[in-house]
């Protein structure tokens, strides 16, 4: 298996150069999550409004390919239902499983490059924690809102 | 060539297109053919229970069982077999000590020190300890370098000291503590001292009764033995007058309708049927360290750590962790790349290190990192490991040469 595969230009830019990294100075809904396995961490803001997400960003800590992936996450559920973006978060999972998704139907081309990280098992967690941490976000928004 | 090398048969493989090199031994050692052997013996020509029936094949697998016992009372030096319970491991040993010796025992006025440099199994159950009893969790302050130094024990380690809880080998920085020294003082101080010894046994020759502690835990899959068996030594006075933590099977003496009584030592502490074919994998890997000699393993190991500290040091941007004098593992960062990164491409070469916090979060804070590189040595490893680990990260640097700083 080449690293080649893992390692693909659009990864490494994503890591050099994050997108929505920081934090939304107040009225956000922020949920952390950590990969308690390897320490990786993410601790990420949503504004919500109206059932939409109109704002995002993440601080966190860990490899390129969970920096990557929470930056090109950010980038693509900006300005999306959480509906929208809990189907994306499904579709990720399935891709890092193996399945041949349809990425076309990422609203970001650049995420069909971490389908190569399903080739290398020990790094899917990494790949997965920001969309994990995106899809705990909604759902306790969702609670929070219905009390 | 190693002379030790050809009696694993895992390392005779190509893993992603390259000759296999394992650095992991500190996460768990590889096995012997002898042990293998002893294993797949045992379920072939002997499994039965122990310590019941009065067939033959359960007096041979009792047997082999007590006399895995007898291999590591002779191993630790321990006095007597009563001393030496079976575990699952280091984790269950500790956690065994912090609930039926240390739960009863502290009060809230009391103190418990550890450092920060213990493995999460020697320091979560005595913060439990702490929160079950109201007593007060210390940690020792380190020196610069990771080391622990005998005055700050003697500051720390006071009248209200009830228990020491510390590794003899730091699992990150490969820092041998002075044992000795510390129950000494501890002792003088009236309190008790529990070591983990899951990183010291493989490498060297371990005597409870000189070290002169209380409680001494290790598990055997570090040392060549399989998963899924520990030792537990405690001094037998302080043993028989603990309370067993689980009840069941094979534990009991004399069962009531209503009340029970327990077994002697060291069989109260074992119920329910026990992991046979685990110490008996243990005791051969005991045989198998011991026809080397733990000597000869400590010298090889030094002299491997002191290689690879050498041509690690000369590499570019390379942080290594922790002091110069260590055991058998050196941990470390490869400029501002993450460690799965190092770990990725290092293991395309066939090279196996461990990367993340390695079960120890608490001394991640304190090296101001969240993450590592560790390479870990054992007797099957050699230069020619340290030199593919060296070109390894070389690779390494070249093929993140955009990111690397």
């Amino acid at each position: 298996m080449s690293l080649d595969n893992l390692y693909r230009r659009v990864i490494m830019d994503h890591y050099q150069n994050p997108k929505n990294r920081g934090r939304i100075d107040d009225g956000a809904f922020t949920v952390n999550m950590n990969n308690p396995t390897c320490g990786d961490s993410i601790s990420l803001q949503m504004i919500i409004e109206d059932g939409r997400i109109t704002d995002v960003k993440f601080l966190g800590d860990g490899c390129s390919i969970s920096l990557a992936s929470a930056s090109m996450m950010t980038e693509s559920v900006k300005g999306l239902t959480v509906d929208q973006s809990l189907e994306l978060v499904d579709l990720f999972s399935r891709m890092m499983q193996g399945e041949d998704v349809e990425v076309e139907r990422f609203p970001l081309e650049d995420i069909e490059a971490l389908a190569g990280v399903k080739n290398f098992p020990a790094r899917i967690k990494c790949a997965t924690l920001a969309w994990k941490a995106l899809g705990k976000g909604i759902e306790e928004h969702k609670h929070g809102s219905d009390r | 060539m190693n002379h030790w090398r050809k009696d694993f048969p895992i390392l005779d493989q190509e893993v992603n297109g390259h000759p296999l090199v394992y650095l992991d031994s500190a996460a768990t050692s590889q096995k012997p053919i002898q042990v293998i052997e002893t294993i797949d013996n045992y379920y072939k020509q002997y499994n039965s229970n122990v310590h019941r029936g009065v067939h033959t094949l359960g007096s041979r697998a009792t047997d082999a069982y007590e006399g895995a016992r007898e291999k590591v009372r002779r191993f630790i030096n321990a006095l007597s077999t009563k001393t030496i319970i079976f575990t699952r491991g280091t984790t269950s040993a500790l956690n065994l000590v912090a609930r039926s010796f240390a739960h009863p025992l502290i009060k809230p006025e009391d103190e418990i020190v550890i450092t920060p440099s213990e493995h999460h199994s020697n320091l979560i159950p005595w913060q439990q300890v702490a929160k079950w009893t109201g007593a007060k969790l210390k940690y020792l302050p380190l020196e610069t370098d990771g080391s622990v130094s005998m005055d700050q024990v003697m500051k720390m380690v006071t009248d209200k000291t009830k228990i020491v809880a510390i590794q003899q080998v730091s699992n990150v920085l490969g820092t041998l503590h002075p044992i000795k020294e510390i129950a000494r003082h501890v002792h003088q101080k009236g309190g008790y001292i529990v070591v983990d010894g899951a990183q010291s046994t493989p490498h060297m020759k371990v005597d409870v009764q000189d070290l002169d502690v209380d409680f001494f835990a290790f598990s055997g899959h570090k040392m060549c033995g399989p998963t899924g068996i520990g030792v537990l030594y405690g001094r037998e006075e302080l043993l028989n007058d603990m309370e067993p933590i689980e009840f069941g099977g094979e534990m009991i003496d004399y069962v009531y309708d209503y009340e029970s009584t327990w077994k002697e030592l060291p069989w109260k502490f074992e119920g329910g049927t026990p992991i046979i074919a685990g110490a008996i994998g243990l005791g051969a890997a005991i045989d198998y360290l011991e026809s080397i000699g733990l000597d000869r393993i400590e010298e090889h190991d030094r002299k491997l750590i002191r290689y690879a500290y050498e041509q690690l040091r000369r590499i570019d941007g390379i942080t290594i962790y922790g002091p110069e004098d260590r055991i058998a593992l050196v941990t470390f960062n490869l400029g501002n790349l993450h460690p799965h990164d190092v770990s990725t491409v290092l293991d395309a070469e066939g090279i196996a290190v461990r990367a993340g916090h390695h079960c120890c979060q608490p001394l991640m804070r304190w090296l101001d990192v969240s993450a590592t590189v560790r390479a870990s040595f054992y007797l099957y490893n050699d230069e020619s490991d340290i030199d593919r680990l060296v070109m390894g990260l070389q690779k390494t640097k070249e093929y993140f040469g955009n990111v690397f700083r």
